[in-house]
């Protein structure tokens, strides 16, 4: 007896017949179609909107000015994050510079996500979850496996950094494209002694709001935070939306919030300027 | 146990260096003149896609200083380098790099054209056919960065002195890059750049 796909026309049949299907973990495709949208946003602004499982990655090419909402449903959410000067990749998130430009270590609303050319790729528009990290980046392969058994990408308990390397992959970057990166959703303290202390997250519902300065590739792998003291590998959905608008202007109460802000929406403007944005 | 010197050299105030370590040879660098920042990045020698990484680094251990003990690890965790003597006891992992372009958010745009470490470490890289994409964060050897309860941070005085030494164990063949920090604007080496000595010696 043949099966209904043992022909070619069968088989286009099986496969045209799987659209529409709904699953937990996928994007809204057109991005236009997302439901829910925040207040003053309208669908054609929209430009990402998906799902990204607990152990996936995600990843898109954003023009500058663009809004990027991440939400973690469950207070399990560990959005490990990398941004790339689109087209420029050697342009990217430095992290130590971040860190010591705004004297500040840990991430806030307000907060600039600053490249290695003293410009920024992202601001922190919003932020209600306030536990975040940017010292201890993502887990490795082989840290994962030491302590699930397994860290391979495709396996049940994925690294961060093999999950970056596919994102990254996709934009043509490879392994020396990958510097530091910052965790959102997932905190950990520094002590006065240098220990660090786990956070964890605040709970279910929180979201944070990033806003382009540049256009960048930016690079999600929701992976469980490397220091996460739970025995069992735990991390949740990650929801994404992203929406047009415009860079942070001269006139927003961020760009002169301290001097080394403002210095460095200056050398971001004039780049934008130079390269015709 | 005893041990034989393979090379011995002082790396000028401001300059970069490198080396690379056979397994089990150990690196020290001695602060010669005091409170000098010596910025500092290591890769595998037959693999340097496989660079020195902080968040691995401190991923593996309970602080976020470096001491005796300490071992450097690279982007995938491997182990490179250990800690095996310290005479300073604290140095600084979340830093990073000078560079003419952070300066300019630091200090002002006057800062420009000043000497900076991304600089010595874009120079020494080329020279092992090595890019900016290498180019990661590093440790600074003997610079002060306390992290305050509400998250600030900051570069502050050394805690270093004139003499004092720390020692590397190199934990597989290391290409080791230096930059002999040229920074004039903040306290990391006193405002004013001096040497640096490097000692190699290896097991008699």
């Amino acid at each position: 007896m043949s099966s209904t796909t043992s022909t070619t026309a069968g088989a286009r049949d099986h496969a045209r017949a799987q659209e529409g299907t709904v699953v937990d973990a996928m994007p809204t495709v057109p991005a236009a179609g997302a439901g829910a949208l925040p207040e003053g946003v309208v669908a054609d602004q929209v430009v990402w909107a998906e799902t990204i499982a607990g152990g996936g990655y995600g990843h898109r090419v954003l023009a500058a000015g663009t809004t990027v909402r991440l939400t973690d449903p469950t207070g399990d959410a560990c959005a490990g994050t990398l941004l790339h000067h689109a087209g420029m990749p050697w342009e990217r998130l430095n992290v130590a510079d971040t860190v010591k430009v705004q004297w500040q270590v840990y991430t806030a609303a307000g907060q600039l996500l600053l490249s290695d050319q003293g410009r920024v790729l992202a601001t922190v528009l919003t932020d209600t979850s306030g536990h975040h990290d940017a010292v201890y980046g993502a887990s490795t392969r082989s840290r994962n496996q030491e302590r699930y058994g397994d860290g391979s990408p495709q396996g049940r308990s994925p690294a961060g950094r093999e999950l970056f390397l596919l994102g990254a992959g996709k934009h043509g970057l490879g392994r020396r494209d990958l510097p530091p990166s910052v965790s959102f959703f997932q905190g950990v303290r520094i002590d006065e002694a240098g220990h660090p202390v786990w956070r964890g997250s605040a709970g279910p519902g929180a979201s944070l709001t990033l806003r382009t300065e540049l256009p960048v590739v930016l690079l999600l792998a929701n992976a469980a935070h490397p220091l996460d003291p739970r025995p069992e590998y735990t991390v949740g959905p990650l929801e994404v939306l992203a929406w047009r608008g415009r860079p942070t202007t001269p006139d927003d109460p961020l760009w002169c919030a301290t001097p080394e802000r403002r210095r460095a929406f200056e050398n971001t403007a004039d780049l934008r300027k130079g390269l015709g944005l | 146990m005893s041990s034989r010197e393979v090379h011995r050299e002082t790396v000028a105030a401001c300059a970069p260096w490198s080396w690379t370590l056979g397994r089990g040879q150990v690196l020290t660098i001695v602060d010669l003149d005091g409170n000098q920042a010596v910025d500092f990045l290591a890769y595998d020698a037959h693999d340097t896609s496989r660079a020195y990484s902080a968040q691995t680094t401190l991923q593996a251990q309970d602080s976020v200083f470096l001491t005796t003990g300490s071992v450097l690890r690279d982007n995938e965790s491997d182990a490179l380098l250990t800690v095996v003597a310290d005479e300073v006891g604290r140095h600084d992992t979340l830093g990073g790099a000078c560079s003419r372009e952070s300066n300019t958010l630091r200090y002002g745009h006057h800062t420009w054209a000043q000497h900076a470490c991304a600089e010595n470490f874009l120079a020494e890289l080329s020279r092992h056919g090595m890019g900016k994409r290498d180019h990661v964060a590093n440790v600074n050897w003997y610079m002060n960065v306390p992290v305050d309860p509400d998250g600030a941070l900051g570069i502050v005085d050394g805690i270093s002195a004139p003499g004092l030494s720390l020692s590397l164990r190199a934990e597989k063949d290391v290409l080791v890059v230096v930059s002999n920090c040229p920074q004039v604007n903040n306290p990391c080496n006193g405002f004013d750049p001096s040497r640096a000595e490097m000692i190699v010696t290896e097991p008699a």
